[in-house]
C-alpha cells in the first residue's frame, strides 16, 4: 500500500511542478499577481510530495519489503539499517528520486528566500524550475519507476546492496553532488528569466552569485568525497581516474568555477554580462550531460548504470530541448544584452578573463576526451575506441599550472587598472619567495629535484603566499575592514594551492609495490620495514572476510594494518578493504590481492605523500564558497531592494 | 596606435596564440593516446596490430588462468565463444570482479607472437554492468 501512495505523490508533484511551470511563466508574461502569489504553496506541495515518495521508499527498505523490486535488487534483511538508508540512493531509480528531491527542495529554497526579488522575475526563475523538474519526474515515473512491483513473485530474500557501496562514502557523496549539479539549476533558471526580460543588471548578477556559490561548494564537497571514496573503497589507492562519470561531475565543476568568477565581474563591474548568462546555461547543460552519461551506459565506466535505451533516449531528448532552447534564446536575445567595457590589459577584470578561459579550455579538453570515443564509434560505424589517461594529465595540468600563475597575481590587482609599479612592488616579495620555496622544499620533501614537483611547488607557493602578501596589506589597515567575501576568496584560493600540493607530491613521490609474499617475508616500503605475519579469517554481519596482519616499522613507531579480502554472502561477491594508516604527510596503504598457491598473497603496498591535501584543498574551496555566501552585503539586499532598481556597489 | 587599442591587440593575440597552441597540443595528445578496441576474431585474424597500445577483450575461458610459481605472473585466455580465442600475459594483481566466465577488457600490446601483453586488466564492476565493448560479444556476435 505504501508504495502505491509513494507512486501516486509522485504523480500529484508531477502535476503541482505543471502548474508550477504554467502559473510561473504565464503568470509573469500577463502580469496576473494573483497567479505568481500561488506559486509559493504550489512550490512546497511539490516539495512535500516528493518527499512523501521519498519517505515511502526509505520505509520499503527499513521493512525488507522485497515486493518492491527496486528494493529487493538492491537491499537484504542483513543489510544494517543506515546502509538500508543510504541503500534508497544506490542505484538508478532511486538516486534520481534523490535527484528530483533535491530539485524540488532548491525550488523551495528560492521560493522562501526569494521574497526581495521582483515578482514577475521570481515567476519566470521558478517557472523554468518546475519545468525542469516536470521533465525529471516525468522521466522517472515512466521510465525508472522505483515503487515497481514484483507480484506475484516476490523473492523471500534481497540481491543486496552493491558491497562497493556499504561505506560511509556512499552516504554522503551522492546527495552533496547531486546538491551541487541541481543547485547550478537556479543560475540556469536566473540566466533564462534574464533572457526573457532582456533585463540584466548588476542586482541580477547579486541575487544569482550566492545560489551559484552555493551550488559550487557543494558540487566541490561532492567530487573531493567521490575522490575520497574512490581511494579507499575500491582498495587499490587510487584517487582519480579520468574515467567518463568523474568527468561527468568534474565538467559542470569547471564550468561552474568559470561562472562563479565570471559572476564576480558582472557584480561588481557591470561587464561580462552575456558571457555569464552562457556560462550558466552551459553548467547546467553539463549536469544534464552528466545525467545522460551516468544513465544511459553508453560509456565505458566503472560507474555506470546497467544500460537502458529508453532511459537514454529520454535524457537525450530532454538535454537537447533544454539546452537546444536555451541557446536558441540565448542567441535570439543575447544582443539586447549590453555590457560596458572599460578596463586595461594589467586590470582584475583581464586576470578574471583569464581564469575563464583556462577553465572553459580545461573543460572543452575533458569534453572531448570523454565523448569521443561516442563520436569515433557513430562516424566509424562501430570501431570502439578509447582515451588514454595520458591525453587527459598533458592537457590538463599545463592549463592548471597557467591558472596558478594567472591565481597569484589576482588578489594584487585593482578594478580597472592597475600600475606596473605596485605590481612589482607589491609581487617581488612573493616572487622571490616562491622561486626560493620551489627549490628548497622538494629537496626537503623528497631529497630530489624532480621538475614536476619544482613547478608544482613553485606555483602553489607562488599563490598561497601572493595571498598572504596581501592579506597583511590589508591587516594592516585593520582586520575588521576585510569582508567576508574577501575571506571566501582567499581561503578557496589557498585551497587550490593546497590541492595542487598534494596532487603533484602523491603523483610523482609515491611508492607502489606489488609483491607476491608468504606469511614472515619482510619488504621494504619507502625506507620502512614491513612485516607479513599472515592471514586470519572473521565475519561481518552480512560477508566473511580474510584478515591479513601487517606490521610496519617506521623508525622507532610501530603500526599495525588489516587490509581484508571480504565475501558478501547475498551477491557471493568479492571485495578488497585496504588497511590504510592515514597522515598529514603521507598515507601508508596495504591492500590484500589474491590469494596464491602455498600460502602466498599477492600484496599491494603503497606509501603515498600528501595525499590527504588533495581533498583537504576541495574541502577549504568549498568553505571559501560558503564563506563568500554569508558576506554581509548578500544579508543587507534581502530587505533593501525594491523591485527594478539597480543596488549600489557596497564592497 | 593608441594605448587602447594596443591593449586590445595584445589580448586578441594573446588568445589566438593561446588558443591555437592549446588547440594543436591537444590534438596531438589525443592522438597519441586513442586505444582501439579490438574483439578476439580480429585479434587471432591478423587485424590487430601488432606492437600498438590497444585494448582487447571477451570472456575469460574456463580452467585457462595460470599463475606463475613465483612473482605475480600470470596467463588467461579470453575467446568469444565462436572459435577465436587469444591468450593474455600479465603481471600484478588481478581485480576482484575477475573471474573464470567473466567479461574482461585488457590493455595493452600485441607482441609478436600473438600473445597479448597487458598492462592493465579491467572488469565489470558489478554484475549487471556490461561494458559496451563487450556487449556485443556477450550478445553472440561480432561488433
Amino acid at each position: 500500500m505504501i508504495p502505491e501512495l509513494g507512486q501516486l505523490s509522485l504523480a500529484l508533484a508531477f502535476c503541482l511542478c505543471g502548474f508550477v511551470a504554467f502559473f510561473g511563466l504565464a503568470g509573469a508574461a500577463l502580469r496576473r499577481q494573483r497567479w505568481l502569489d500561488a506559486l509559493g504553496t504550489m512550490v512546497t506541495g511539490q516539495f512535500v510530495f516528493i518527499l512523501l515518495a521519498y519517505a515511502a521508499l526509505s520505509q520499503a527498505f527499513l521493512s525488507d519489503d522485497f515486493s518492491v523490486a527496486y528494493v529487493a535488487n538492491n537491499s537484504n534483511s542483513l543489510l544494517p539499517w543506515y546502509y538500508k538508508m543510504s541503500a534508497v540512493w544506490g542505484a538508478h531509480e532511486g538516486s534520481f528520486l534523490l535527484w528530483t528531491l533535491i530539485m524540488a527542495g532548491w525550488t523551495l529554497a528560492v521560493a522562501l528566500r526569494g521574497e526581495h526579488l521582483p515578482a514577475a522575475f521570481a515567476g519566470r526563475v521558478l517557472g523554468v524550475m518546475g519545468l525542469l523538474n516536470m521533465g525529471f519526474l516525468a522521466f522517472l515515473l515512466w521510465t525508472s519507476n522505483p515503487f515497481e512491483r514484483l507480484v506475484p513473485m516476490t523473492p523471500g530474500e534481497g540481491a543486496d546492496l552493491n558491497p562497493l557501496l556499504q561505506d560511509f562514502g556512499l552516504i554522503v557523496h551522492p546527495p552533496m553532488l547531486y546538491m551541487g549539479y541541481v543547485g547550478f539549476s537556479v543560475a540556469f533558471a536566473f540566466a533564462i528569466a534574464a533572457l526573457l526580460t532582456g533585463r540584466l543588471d548588476t542586482a541580477w548578477a547579486r541575487w544569482s552569485r550566492p545560489w551559484s556559490n552555493v551550488a559550487w561548494a557543494f558540487l566541490t564537497l561532492g567530487i573531493a568525497l567521490g575522490s575520497w571514496w574512490a581511494y579507499y573503497e575500491l582498495g587499490w589507492g587510487g584517487w582519480w581516474f579520468w574515467d567518463p562519470v568523474e568527468n561527468a561531475s568534474f565538467m559542470p565543476w569547471l564550468a561552474g568555477t568559470a561562472l562563479v568568477h565570471s559572476l564576480a565581474v558582472t557584480e561588481k563591474r557591470g561587464t561580462f554580462k552575456s558571457w555569464t548568462l552562457l556560462l550558466a546555461i552551459t553548467t547546467f547543460s553539463l549536469s544534464l550531460l552528466g545525467a545522460f552519461i551516468v544513465r544511459s551506459g553508453v560509456l565505458t565506466s566503472v560507474h555506470a548504470f546497467a544500460v537502458d535505451p529508453t532511459r537514454g533516449l529520454f535524457i537525450l531528448g530532454f538535454l537537447v530541448l533544454t539546452v537546444g532552447g536555451s541557446l536558441a534564446l540565448y542567441a535570439a536575445r543575447a544582443t539586447v544584452i549590453r555590457s560596458p567595457a572599460r578596463y586595461t590589459l594589467w586590470s582584475r577584470e583581464t586576470a578574471l578573463l583569464v581564469n575563464n578561459i583556462l577553465l572553459v579550455i580545461s573543460m572543452a579538453l575533458v569534453l572531448l576526451g570523454t565523448l569521443y570515443p561516442l563520436a569515433y564509434e557513430a562516424f566509424t560505424g562501430g570501431d570502439k575506441i578509447s582515451v588514454g589517461v595520458p591525453y587527459f594529465n598533458a592537457g590538463f595540468v599545463p592549463l592548471m599550472l597557467a591558472l596558478a600563475v594567472a591565481l597569484g597575481i589576482a588578489p594584487v590587482l585593482q578594478w580597472k587598472r592597475t600600475s606596473a609599479a605596485r605590481l612589482w612592488r607589491d609581487l617581488r616579495w612573493p616572487l622571490a619567495i616562491s622561486v626560493a620555496a620551489g627549490l628548497v622544499l622538494p629537496l626537503l620533501i623528497s631529497g630530489a629535484l624532480a621538475w614536476q614537483v619544482v613547478a608544482a611547488l613553485t606555483f602553489g607557493v607562488w599563490v598561497l603566499v601572493s595571498h598572504l602578501w596581501d592579506l597583511l596589506f590589508r591587516a594592516r589597515r585593520g582586520l575588521g575592514r576585510v569582508t567576508l567575501g574577501y575571506w571566501g576568496m582567499l581561503v578557496a584560493h589557498l585551497g587550490f594551492a593546497v590541492a595542487l600540493f598534494g596532487i603533484s607530491l602523491t603523483s610523482v613521490l609515491s611508492v607502489e609495490m606489488d609483491q607476491r609474499m608468504s606469511p614472515g617475508d619482510r619488504g621494504t616500503l619507502g625506507g620502512m620495514g614491513v612485516l607479513f605475519e599472515g592471514v586470519g579469517n572473521r565475519s561481518g554481519p552480512n560477508f566473511v572476510a580474510q584478515r591479513g596482519t601487517f606490521r610496519v616499522e617506521d623508525g622507532d613507531e610501530v603500526i599495525f594494518l588489516y587490509p581484508e579480502k571480504r565475501r558478501y554472502l547475498a551477491r557471493d561477491s568479492v571485495m578488497t578493504e585496504a588497511a590504510i594508516d592515514a597522515g598529514f604527510f603521507r598515507d601508508i596503504y596495504i591492500s590484500l590481492g589474491e590469494p596464491l598457491e602455498n600460502g602466498d598473497w599477492a600484496v599491494r603496498l603503497q606509501l603515498k605523500p600528501f595525499v590527504r591535501w588533495i581533498w583537504l584543498g576541495g574541502l577549504l574551496m568549498a568553505f571559501g564558497g560558503v564563506l563568500a555566501v554569508s558576506d554581509a552585503r548578500y544579508r543587507r539586499l534581502r530587505r533593501s531592494v525594491p523591485a527594478g532598481t539597480t543596488v549600489a556597489d557596497a564592497a | 596606435m593608441n594605448p587602447k587599442r594596443r591593449n586590445r591587440l595584445l589580448i586578441v593575440l594573446f588568445l589566438v596564440a593561446g588558443s591555437g597552441a592549446t588547440l594543436a597540443l591537444v590534438l596531438v595528445a589525443l592522438n597519441d593516446n586513442l586505444n582501439l578496441f579490438y574483439p578476439p576474431d580480429q585479434v587471432v585474424g591478423g587485424e590487430a596490430p601488432v606492437n600498438t597500445p590497444m585494448r582487447a577483450g571477451g570472456m575469460v575461458l574456463d580452467g585457462s588462468v595460470a599463475r606463475a610459481d613465483d612473482g605475480l605472473g600470470v596467463t588467461f585466455v579470453l575467446t568469444d565463444y565462436q572459435g577465436s580465442e587469444f591468450t593474455v600475459a600479465y603481471s600484478g594483481i588481478l581485480p576482484d570482479l575477475f573471474r573464470e566466465g567473466q567479461g574482461i577488457l585488457v590493455q595493452g600490446k600485441l607482441d609478436a607472437d600473438g600473445l597479448f601483453q597487458a598492462r592493465e586488466v579491467l572488469a565489470k564492476h558489478d554484475e549487471t554492468y556490461m561494458p559496451p565493448e563487450l556487449a556485443d560479444i556477450a550478445r553472440g556476435g561480432g561488433p
